[in-house]
């Protein structure tokens, strides 16, 4: 029996030919800009999450508590007022005790890389300049483990630097500020007084000009003897083969080791805030888009329910139920829909591998870059499923209209 | 089953409204299997509403209605569309054919709905019923390709789709030239001689009301003359 319903449909729609193309190509154009910018949305976010997962630590472990830690006195009564006067914290060697112990924790997790880490602030005093620097003080064999850094080396490699001890890698920026080539040597003063003298076996460009000016990279070792914090480091650096396990592995890292674990979610929270607003606003847009399109299929369906309301007479004077008459015009919003994927879809998977194919140039920039588009069936199932919901939606109204007419009502405004 | 087949008891339909509208009151008839009725009335007599009401399109505001037996005040809508798809058929004034859909189908489609045929033995069915009534050579045509006559011709084919107890036609000759209007009476009548089923039309048509086995005249609402009760008024 759907057939019949389905059928009468068809020929609604195909005795109105132009009126239905322009529904139709209002739906697959809709469905295909919503593919086709939500490509390049989830894609700029996927480029934009990649590039934070790849070049900042999954999880950092910082030398300090979450929670500042209670006085004794104020452990000791709880529900007490306690007031402290003149309290001198004690003088205490910064930075994570007994990190070894930690790292080999961490390294017994399943698909966990950690490095411990020491930063601290030194000096570069050369040709008459002053340069203030980070110093990240590292085990060399671990930093392609945990860092990106070595991808971005333009001259040497990090392997020079687990062959020397005593070398160091500079950002290209402050190579170019204090003209510094490599296999020059160079003093670096900390601020404990103490100073060492390393020979600059690699130089990394990043393109962020304040890294690639302030940060240098050395011997955990060496860096700290400088600061004079020996066997401490401030930092845990990990990576993990799963990055999105990283929250709630941080939350397991802290119970255990007791220092703050810092997921990159957490310490991206305002990025990934943005992303999802950005993401609402998006797709708040290309749904107007569909939302507009149904509102042609309404307008294509009311007109046909106002120019076949003697059809409906006849057809429930034959003995059609009023339900029949809302299917017919269902199916309508259902064909409309359907075929409006069918097209929609394709299209919109061409322009999504046109849009992957553009190059184009940043300004500033020499390297040629391709438009970040990702694309699955999510988005696949999202477009599709938004605009044949619109389209079905948009049949209700008129169907419903259809089913509430009365045959003797029209048969009489038609004088018989 | 008793002989009779439509039964009314003081039928009526008022509109409701600022100023009500009485459309037919006090109705009573019975009509018998195989019987050929034709209701006359001037302009505005209610002839019409009275077939609407006796082919169940229309619900009375007073009064009850027997089809077959089975009085039919109680039905919901989709009992009365279901009553209309099996035991009744219609034949319009003007040309109520589905335009998109050719005269064959326009036959089908009550067939198919009703779902006891198959489509192959649909299809053979309208044919038939197209070939019996000289439109077999037309089945392939859309209506505006076919003749007033032609299509009121198709018409009455959908109409007996369903093979129903009842035909009502309304003015089925009212636009149809002399020729085309003398081959629809005759089949109508042929309908009630042959196939004993009983036709109710709604007719001005004083001739074609003449070869009816009986005449009710309608006058404001109420039945003026029916013979088979010798009411005169």
């Amino acid at each position: 029996m759907m057939s019949v319903f389905l059928n009468i449909a068809l020929h609604h729609l195909l005795a109105r030919k132009r009126q239905t193309l322009v529904s139709l190509l209002g739906i697959a154009l809709g469905t295909a800009f919503f593919l086709g910018i939500s490509a390049m949305m989830q894609g700029s976010e996927t480029d934009f999450i990649h590039r934070l997962i790849d070049n900042s630590p999954h999880i950092t472990i910082q030398d300090q508590y979450r929670n500042s830690q209670i006085q004794p006195i104020a452990r000791l009564y709880p529900d007490a007022v306690v007031q402290m006067h003149r309290v001198k914290p004690e003088t205490e060697t910064r930075g994570i005790r007994n990190y070894k112990q930690d790292i080999d924790y961490l390294l017994g997790l399943p698909g966990v890389q950690a490095s411990p880490m020491l930063q601290g602030q030194g000096l570069l005093s050369f040709a008459g300049k002053d340069e203030a620097l980070t110093l990240n003080g590292m085990i060399p064999k671990d930093i392609d483990q945990v860092s990106t850094i070595g991808q971005y080396m333009i001259d040497g490699s990090i392997k020079d630097l687990t062959e020397n001890p005593d070398g160091i890698i500079i950002g290209s920026e402050l190579a170019r500020v204090l003209s510094l080539e490599r296999g020059e040597t160079i003093t670096v003063s900390a601020a404990t007084g103490q100073s060492h003298a390393f020979k600059i076996v690699g130089i990394f460009h990043t393109g962020r000009a304040s890294f690639d000016e302030a940060q240098v990279f050395l011997s955990l070792k060496r860096v700290q003897a400088l600061l004079d914090r020996p066997n401490r480091a401030n930092t845990i650096v990990v990576k993990l083969d799963d990055p999105y396990r990283a929250q709630a592995l941080a939350a397991q890292i802290e119970a255990h080791v007791a220092y703050k674990a810092v997921s990159w979610q957490e310490a991206s929270e305002d990025i990934l805030s943005t992303l999802a607003l950005r993401n609402i606003i998006m797709y708040s847009v290309v749904s107007a888009v569909l939302v507009v399109a149904a509102f042609g299929i309404y307008n294509v369906i009311s007109t046909v329910v106002m120019e076949k309301q003697r059809d409906i007479a006849i057809l429930k004077s034959m003995g059609f139920h009023a339900r029949d008459i809302q299917q017919i015009f269902l199916f309508q919003g259902i064909l409309l829909g359907a075929c409006g994927c069918a097209v929609g879809l394709p299209l919109g998977t061409a322009i999504m591998y046109a849009l992957g194919r553009l190059t184009f140039k940043f300004p500033g920039s020499t390297q040629l870059n391709q438009m970040p588009i990702d694309w699955g069936w999510k988005q696949f199932a999202v477009a599709g499923g938004f605009a044949f919901v619109a389209a079905v939606g948009a049949a209700v109204l008129p169907a419903r209209k259809a089913a509430q007419l009365k045959p003797v009502d029209i048969l009489r405004g038609a004088g018989a | 089953m008793s002989d009779t087949v439509l039964k009314t008891e003081g039928l009526g339909r008022r509109l409701a409204g600022e100023i009500p509208v009485t459309l037919v009151q006090d109705i009573d008839l019975q009509i018998a299997r195989g019987e050929f009725v034709a209701i006359t009335g001037p302009s505005g007599s209610g002839k019409s509403s009275l077939l609407y009401l006796l082919g169940l399109l229309d619900q009375p505001t007073s009064g009850k209605l027997w089809l077959e037996d089975t009085e039919t005040s109680s039905f919901d809508e989709n009992e009365l569309a279901d009553v209309r798809l099996s035991k009744l058929g219609f034949v319009f004034q003007s040309n109520f054919l589905l335009p998109e859909f050719t005269a064959l189908e326009n036959v089908e489609l009550p067939m198919q709905r009703l779902g006891r045929l198959s489509n192959t033995e649909a299809k053979a069915r309208a044919l038939s019923l197209l070939g019996d009534l000289g439109l077999a050579s037309q089945a392939e045509k859309l209506p505006h390709q076919l003749s007033g006559g032609q299509s009121q011709r198709v018409a009455i084919a959908r109409a007996l789709a369903n093979d129903p107890a009842i035909v009502l036609a309304d003015e089925p000759t009212g636009n149809l030239d002399t020729a085309s209007s003398a081959i629809v009476r005759h089949i109508l009548r042929d309908l009630t001689k042959d196939r004993e089923r009983t036709v109710v039309v709604v007719t001005h048509d004083m001739d074609f009301a003449a070869e009816c086995d009986r005449q009710i005249r309608i006058v404001d609402g109420r039945i003026a003359t029916d013979p088979a009760d010798g009411r005169l008024t």
